[in-house]
């Protein structure tokens, strides 16, 4: 069995026994990299440099008898969205192509301390902005299961290299569903967390109250293993909550008995891919044969979730994307050319005895930032932008962003209402598998359907895990979502620990060339 | 006072930046004058992934304010984004506070001590948090229309004070502006200096012009910004009030008729000028910022601010009057030069046990060499328990007023005790004896004073008093008087 195919518990296990070290490990992954990621294309890129001098030193201090950090030398790989220090960080826009942050995020530190090799920077839709992450400026990853399918997004690259074993963990973000979405479509692991749960400081904002940061991989037991070294209070970020971790691991090997799912109701409605409905039915069964009761429950107000979301986080995002203005940082108009062109605009009305019209041509300030944005951001990031910009104006808040909020409540309280019921609750993730590159690429709905069992979670701002449940005809992986009250996250992995000790859906890989 | 054919309707908006070590956000100093761009870091340059982080000295500095303006503190503010595009404000939006402020419905009284107007209560709708914007410097060199940016002031904190628009003359703004700068110098919450910025004021005036049938008619409401004085404040408006009225003279033009104007006041032309009007950018699109968490303050912490704030300008005005017996005027001269001068004053009117004459020596002595030397009171060389000493000397008649001041000013320039330069200028309480000895000797070689006096022509004995003074500089004015006086009549 190649080494590859492991878990990251597995590797780990390797690393501590020094039966394999980190550089051979990190090595094998930068090979599988090289091999597959011009098909897969996951990567937006790779860090092989940095990466074997972490894990050499790693090595170098396992070997001295020094301590190692919680992640021992295993590669991660992380969503171009959250900033490395002195690496380029994309966002995979073209807004932010040549942008380098002088600082870490949060979880980079945290990573770096734990003693996880970054291996690289994984593709995504533009700003997070997207369900196939063909949104993205540079190119578009393919599903490792069909390559002529998307992998899902925003966190498709995340998704994607795990699936094509390219690292054996993978840090990503869901906003709206951008952990577990790809996650389904892609066969492995997904979890957000809380809101709160993970400090977003460093995290590229896409919408602030919504955007989560949370750890993809193989097994439970391994995103586990990573969410305990991504979670936890930060000072940096006013959101971040001051809740105690809980020792996950330790938690998996507690017995789960009694656990009470809750199935809901509105998830198995219109639009649902009959395969997926069956392989989620069967899951629930396998629940109830391992000792789980299951039962009805209803988030009635899920219906309005699409609505809601895409009210808020356009608003929060057309804010939050305010500041790529072409004069601090990032893309910039050619400003000559600009300059030119006015002048050219101005002299021809004023030839034309338009004098009216050329004075109220654009200021030089005024074009620039018109330009900069025009030409630096994607065609979605562009419609988030003004949808938000349009719902926060002066006769539309009450009747948009004030309304949402509004339902957003009501679709906590739906949740509240459900976890007195029940401890968990079970779903399908994706009302459809993955879809063919370019599908949906010009009816932006459709593409917003595909958030339809995510989004609640995090209006809500509980946690929620997506699982592999099945396989289409057609072998293409089916996601089981389980969504737990806020902070109990070890009672969400317990439950999909649960089913991953009953099947092997997990340990499925792609099989590529 | 003349009277006008119309009310001037004046509302001022304050900002007050506050003084914390560290911006309002983030931890980079709020020190000024550093150089460009120097005291930045990530989240004040609003670089990708940043977040803000609520400084509690900042709101702790606020709530002192508010609470000092009479404001009601309500339990619950958040942050909200105010949202617009310009080169020094670096994320597209300013954290300030929309819906919710940390404080509202206030007040703040002000008086004239010279009655011009008559005591009032300004209103005060509410005072707000924000982070300050950074500067834009436009520099047209060799005509290169370059403009350079320093963030360094981008994310300090700033106390937004909205006042109702309830002063009705240039002199009430002024009073009310005096009165505010006052309590934030006692309360230690901002520099207060105009020319760095850290007090800025804009005005919102129009008129209420009196049409003879009992009605009163509203001219278009003017911001006025750009006044780097409260003297310029004063002028501005005053122009501005004239303006106005000539041109709805010209016009007719009402409120409601014409959008509001901003104009800038130019010091040097003693004019306002219509400012360019910006893009449109009346919506600022606010909406809560989800970056940060609400502020909860309680009921206890309001009453704990409350008992800390100390006294006052406008309690311990109150208290100088009632406790020493000086006038209003007197006490608001004291009261403005700040809380040392104050306790200089009331420690020496506790030692002489006389208020009046306290306040005349701070004010005529103390205060006319400080502002001679620009020092500080806690600098000064003569410190209050030493003039004490100088002035009871007075009260006792060991030395009058003008050998006194004489005696000041040595002890100003020396820093010896008032004894010791008494003693060094032979200064003595002269024997009572000894003077009506002296007085008697000068008086009967002078019969043709005598004489006069005897005739009614009292102010003639000033000579004696005069001759008196030449033989013993010691000698009592007005003893010397007295005692005169009483030796011709018995004559």
């Amino acid at each position: 069995m190649s080494l590859l195919n492991h878990t990251a518990t597995e590797l780990l296990a390797k690393l501590e026994s020094r039966e394999v070290s980190s550089a051979e490990l990190t090595a094998a992954y930068l090979k599988q990299i090289e091999t597959l990621d011009p098909q897969v294309q996951a990567y937006l890129r790779v860090l092989p440099e940095s990466a074997l001098a972490k894990a050499k030193e790693i090595d170098a201090r396992r070997a001295a008898g020094q301590p190692v950090g919680k992640l021992g030398g295993l590669p991660v790989a992380i969503k171009d969205v959250i900033c490395t220090q002195g690496e380029v960080t994309t966002c995979a826009s073209k807004m932010l192509e040549t942008f380098v942050p002088p600082y870490n995020a949060t979880v980079v530190e945290k990573l770096r301390a734990a003693d996880a090799v970054l291996i690289g920077k994984t593709n995504m839709d533009e700003f997070a902005m997207g369900g196939s992450t063909e949104n993205s400026a540079f190119q578009a990853t393919k599903n490792p299961w069909n390559l002529e399918c998307i992998p899902g997004g925003s966190s498709g690259g995340a998704a994607a290299c795990l699936a094509a074993s390219m690292a054996p963990l993978s840090v990503g973000t869901d906003t709206g569903g951008s952990i577990r979405q790809p996650a389904a479509l892609c066969g492995v692991t997904g979890m957000k967390p809380t809101y709160g749960r993970v400090s977003r400081y460093g995290l590229v904002a896409f919408a602030s109250s919504l955007d989560q940061i949370g750890p993809l991989a193989h097994t439970v037991e391994d995103a586990a293993l990573l969410l305990a070294v991504l979670a936890g209070h930060d000072p940096l970020d006013s959101t971040s909550a001051d809740v105690e971790v809980p020792d996950y691991r330790a938690a998996l090997s507690q017995p789960l008995k009694g656990l009470k799912i809750g199935v809901i109701k509105e998830h198995f409605g219109e639009g649902l891919d009959n395969e997926i409905a069956a392989a989620v039915q069967a899951a629930v069964q396998e629940y109830e044969k391992l000792g789980a009761t299951a039962k009805e429950i209803s988030l009635p107000h899920s219906k309005y979730g699409i609505a809601t979301y895409y009210i808020i986080a356009p608003c929060e995002a057309s804010s939050n994307l305010a500041r790529y203005d072409g004069v601090h940082y990032g893309y910039r108009t050619d400003e000559k050319a600009m300059l030119a062109e006015l002048d050219a605009e101005r002299a021809a009305l004023v030839k034309a005895g338009q004098q009216q019209e050329a004075d109220n041509l654009d200021t030089p300030l005024v074009r620039l930032y018109r330009q900069s944005r025009a030409e630096g951001f994607g065609p979605e990031v562009k419609r988030r932008i003004m949808l938000g910009t349009y719902a926060l104006s002066a006769g539309y808040y009450d009747a948009y962003y004030l309304k949402a909020l509004k339902v957003r409540r009501l679709i906590r309280q739906d949740y509240d209402h459900a976890f007195k019921e029940v401890d968990v609750i079970l779903g399908p993730t994706t009302p459809t598998p993955a879809f063919k590159m370019g599908e949906k690429l010009n009816d932006p709905l459709a593409m917003y359907l595909e958030d339809l069992y995510t989004v609640t979670a995090n209006l809500a701002g509980v946690g929620g895990i997506s699982i592999p449940c099945g396989f289409t005809k057609s072998n293409l992986p089916i996601g089981l979502q389980i969504q737990a009250p806020a902070f109990a996250e070890a009672k969400c992995l317990q439950a999909a620990h649960l089913f991953q000790q009953a099947t092997d859906w997990h340990n499925r890989r792609a099989k590529l060339q | 006072m003349s009277e006008r054919p119309y009310d001037i309707v004046i509302g001022l908006e304050v900002h007050v930046q506050l003084k914390t070590r560290t911006k309002l956000f983030c931890r980079c100093s709020t020190q000024f004058g550093l150089s460009p761009n120097t005291s930045t870091c990530p989240v004040c340059i609003g670089m990708p992934g940043s977040l803000p982080v609520m400084n509690r000295e900042a709101f702790g500095l606020a709530l002192k304010t508010a609470v000092a303006i009479n404001c009601h503190i309500p339990e619950f503010t958040k942050w909200d984004r105010k949202q617009y595009y310009y080169p020094d404000l670096p994320k597209g939006y300013q954290i300030s506070q929309y819906d919710l402020p940390m404080s509202e419905k206030g007040w703040l009284e002000i008086s004239d001590p010279k009655g011009e107007f008559e005591p009032k209560k300004v209103g005060i709708t509410r005072a707000h948090l924000e982070e300050d914007a950074g500067k834009s410097l436009h520099d047209e060199v060799a005509g290169k229309a370059d403009s350079r940016i320093d963030l360094n002031r981008t994310g300090t904190p700033l106390l937004e004070i909205v006042s109702e628009p309830d002063m009705r003359s240039p002199r009430e703004a002024k009073a009310y502006l005096t009165e505010l700068k006052l309590l934030l110098e006692y309360l230690d919450v901002s520099d207060c200096n105009m020319q760095e910025g850290s007090l800025r004021v804009d005005a919102n005036v129009n008129l209420h012009i009196h049409n003879g049938e009992g009605q009163k008619i509203a001219t278009p409401i003017v911001e006025i910004k750009n006044m780097n004085s409260f003297r310029a404040v004063e002028r501005a408006l005053a122009y501005e009030a004239q303006r106005q009225y000539e041109v709805y003279q010209e016009t007719g033009r009402t409120i409601g008729q014409v959008p509001k104007q901003t104009r800038g006041w130019d010091d040097q032309a003693m004019v306002t000028r219509g400012q360019r009007h910006k893009e449109e950018s009346s919506d600022y699109r606010y909406f809560p910022d989800p970056d940060l968490c609400p502020v909860i303050t309680t009921a206890a912490e309001v009453e704990a601010v409350r008992n800390n704030l100390g006294e006052l300008p406008a309690q311990l005005r109150v208290r100088l009057e009632s406790t020493y017996g000086i006038t209003p005027y007197d006490s608001d001269v004291i009261v403005s030069q700040g809380r040392p001068t104050v306790e200089y004053f009331v420690t020496l009117a506790e030692a002489t046990a006389d208020g009046k004459r306290a306040s005349n020596w701070v004010q005529q002595e103390v205060l006319r060499v400080l502002n001679e030397t620009g020092g500080a009171i806690s600098d000064f060389p003569v410190k209050a328990a030493g003039l004490a000493v100088l002035v009871k000397a007075v009260i006792d008649g060991e030395l009058d007023v003008s050998r006194a001041k004489e005696v000041f000013n040595d002890m100003v320039a020396t820093g010896k005790s008032a004894a010791a330069i008494m003693q060094e200028r032979g200064i003595e309480k002269v024997d009572s004896s000894a003077l009506k000895a002296l007085c008697a000797e000068l008086l009967a070689a002078s019969p043709r004073i005598v004489a006069d006096v005897k005739a009614g022509k009292e102010q003639a004995v000033g000579a004696i008093v005069g001759q008196a003074k030449r033989k013993n500089p010691n000698v009592s004015p007005g003893e010397v008087r007295a005692i005169c006086l009483e030796l011709i009549q018995e004559m």
